[in-house]
């Protein structure tokens, strides 16, 4: 059974300014289901919605983001949850950390800069569960930090005295303290170092291998999806272009977008010459008609240009929208 | 050898910083004893690469003249940079060293055009008296690297894509007909998509303009699609150094090593070398101030020699190699 069931999702921005309305379609018709044991990668360039899309998986829908079609719904073993109309204050007691959470892009700015790393736990686990004896509590964290492979003395450091990479494994631990089903990991290693990234991503996966939960890990970084997703799916302009298991996307992808962005990848030992996508990113307040990769794609039909490519299921967890795909299976 | 052949030779530079307070407080060696050198016939893309902290930026800083160094020198076209003072000699350096920083959107004004940049460096490094007689110039620049002046006229920054953007600060930094770039992390900021519109204008700058460019990058892998030589730095040293396809294809030092096994690979099968676990370091700190080799408490052939001097500068296999691993070799 799907852990997260998403149907036909549009989130759009909506302000008025000097009554001039502006509509930006930030998620526009994004179906997806996340299941348990499984690392889902979501791969897309800056101001694709990646983040909107996070942001209503994750319950914190607020003004000018507004929910204009779709379904979300959650399956906590027995507990269902339907998070587009859900309580938040029931959502902040019994699902948000305990069930859902998160592991953010800068970890400094989740880390408090004037207490020490074991207040920041502290806080956390008081305001979730409550602490009865703290002496336990401190016992139970440091043999926590220590089952990660964490060196027990960065509780009592301050987050400037760590180092960027032992930062965000810090950040990791505090979004597994009490072992949820669902970590939305949102560009967990874009700012770190080929080295780093690679300690930070193996302790991630080693969580998951441990406690069998789901890791939604989002980030542009394709190589990085090779590595450590087991599905990935690929969003341009608000819209999922394509779906299937990693073998599948890095092997036999079928959109021109997936195709591009594996191509451009340099890799060690193969200086020949790589091309460029033209054009830009669109503008998702004002998109192109009919597929929105058309004004950049180098194999656009008539058909692109005013008709929205329908997901196709290829069979093998494989989904696809582009027009090419239903031409080539017609 | 005649100075004037080199266009850029940087000669056993160090920097330090002091961090803390008046009292106490400890040393930061940034920069340790530091040396390279570019041709002037041979215009060529040279990498820094390294993590954060290993003192690319600073590096940076000592070759734009905007930090002095503290032991050593830096000579450009055979004059010492840091002896440089009237504002006629900083104007002629200004012209031909250019460079070209990290975030775009910091770069420019966001309440600026990004035209009106391209237009004030062109009168302002005087290749053109006033507005009318720099659009030529303008224009030209903006072909160069693939955009045109109607693109991007009366554009602001938040107008433009990351890619856009970044191009039009290579295209300033053009203006005043360089010799030398100094990129700093220029495609970390830019989607995957632009990134190799950017990497692709660097070698055809090398290859058409004759411009040689310093990229610092903590990417291999562009590191290795654009340049011709490469030097890893690790706090403050240059570790391995040499032709970049020597270096990347047969690592020789076990901090290159493990740079290149953890690139993450953009191949699905093959990720049983990337799984094995690595050491990092808890603060960045200790490394730093560590005696003899930095990679020491992090090396897996770590031997007793390396945590009590300095490795020596080994040449092996085409490039340098600083570790006792190799050291016998030489000999």
């Amino acid at each position: 059974m799907a852990l997260l069931d998403v149907q036909n999702l549009r989130a759009y921005y909506e302000t008025q300014v000097y009554g001039i309305s502006r509509t930006v379609r930030a998620v526009d018709g994004v179906s997806l289901q996340l299941l348990p044991n499984e690392i889902y990668g979501v791969a897309g360039e800056s101001s694709c919605g990646k983040t909107t899309l996070i942001k209503v998986l994750s319950g914190t829908v607020k003004p000018p983001l507004k929910i204009h079609d779709g379904t979300v719904h959650y399956q906590f073993g027995s507990y269902k949850v339907d998070m587009l109309h859900f309580d938040s204050e029931e959502l902040r007691h019994s699902v948000r950390w305990k069930e859902i959470s998160y592991v953010p892009q800068g970890s400094m700015s989740v880390l408090n800069p004037v207490r020490r790393i074991i207040r920041t736990f502290e806080d956390i686990v008081d305001t979730h569960q409550g602490i009865q004896d703290k002496k336990v509590f401190f016992n139970q964290m440091r043999d926590y930090v220590n089952k990660l492979g964490l060196p027990p003395d960065v509780l009592n450091a301050f987050p400037h005295q760590l180092s960027g990479g032992m930062r965000q494994r810090v950040a990791i631990a505090l979004a597994t303290v009490f072992h949820p089903r669902l970590i939305i990991a949102d560009e967990p290693t874009t700012a770190l170092d080929v080295v780093v990234q690679r300690g930070v991503l193996q302790l991630l996966k080693d969580i998951q291998a441990e406690s069998q939960n789901t890791v939604l890990l989002v980030t542009h970084d394709m190589a990085v999806h090779a590595n450590v997703a087991d599905r990935v799916a690929i969003m341009y302009a608000g819209r999922f272009v394509e779906e299937a298991p990693t073998k599948i996307i890095f092997g036999a992808s079928r959109h021109p977008y997936t195709q591009h962005l594996i191509h451009s990848l340099p890799v060690i030992g193969d200086k020949s010459s790589r091309a460029s996508l033209g054009g830009a990113p669109p503008n998702l307040a004002n998109p192109p008609n009919g597929c929105r990769f058309h004004p950049r794609c180098a194999q656009v039909l008539e058909i692109c240009r005013t008709q929205v490519p329908a997901m196709v299921d290829l069979g093998g967890r494989h989904r696809v929208a582009c027009h090419l795909v239903k031409e080539a299976t017609r | 050898m005649n100075a004037n052949d080199k266009l850029l030779d940087v000669q056993h530079v160090t920097q330090i910083f002091h961090i803390g307070g008046l009292i106490g407080g400890s040393r930061l060696v940034a920069v340790n004893d530091v040396s390279f050198s570019l041709d002037r016939a041979r215009p060529e893309i040279f990498t820094l690469a390294g993590e954060s902290g290993s003192g690319k930026t600073t590096l940076a800083h000592l070759l734009l003249h905007d930090l002095d160094p503290m032991k050593g020198q830096v000579l450009f076209e055979g004059r010492d940079v840091s002896q440089i003072r009237k504002r006629k000699q900083v104007m002629e350096f200004m012209k031909k060293v250019q460079p070209v920083f990290q975030n775009p959107f910091e770069t420019f004004n966001p309440l600026r055009r990004v035209e009106d940049y391209l237009y004030d460096t062109a009168i302002h490094f005087g290749r053109a008296k006033d507005h009318r007689t720099a659009a030529p110039i303008v224009d030209e620049v903006l072909r160069n690297v693939g955009l045109s002046l109607e693109e991007v006229s009366k554009r602001y920054p938040h107008e433009l894509s990351g890619g856009q953007i970044q191009r039009m600060s290579v295209a300033r930094a053009l203006i005043p007909q360089p010799d030398l770039i100094l990129a700093d992390e220029p495609v970390s900021m830019v989607d995957a998509s632009l990134r190799m519109a950017i990497v692709n204008l660097f070698r055809k700058l090398r290859d058409e303009n004759k411009v040689s460019v310093v990229y610092i990058t903590h990417d291999l892998a562009t590191a290795y699609y654009i340049s011709d030589r490469i030097a890893i730095m690790l706090r403050g040293n240059f570790v391995e150094s040499g032709p970049v396809e020597a270096v990347l294809d047969r690592p020789l030092h076990p901090y290159t090593q493990l740079l290149k096994e953890s690139l993450p690979s953009p191949n699905p099968s093959g990720l049983e070398s990337w799984a094995k676990h690595i050491a990092l370091g808890t603060t960045d700190v200790k490394e730093y101030g560590r005696v003899g080799c930095k990679f020491a408490g992090r090396c897996p052939r770590v031997m007793d020699i390396c945590t009590k001097a300095d490795p020596p500068d080994v040449q092996a296999d085409g490039r340098t190699v600083k570790c006792y691993l190799y050291a016998d070799g030489a000999k």
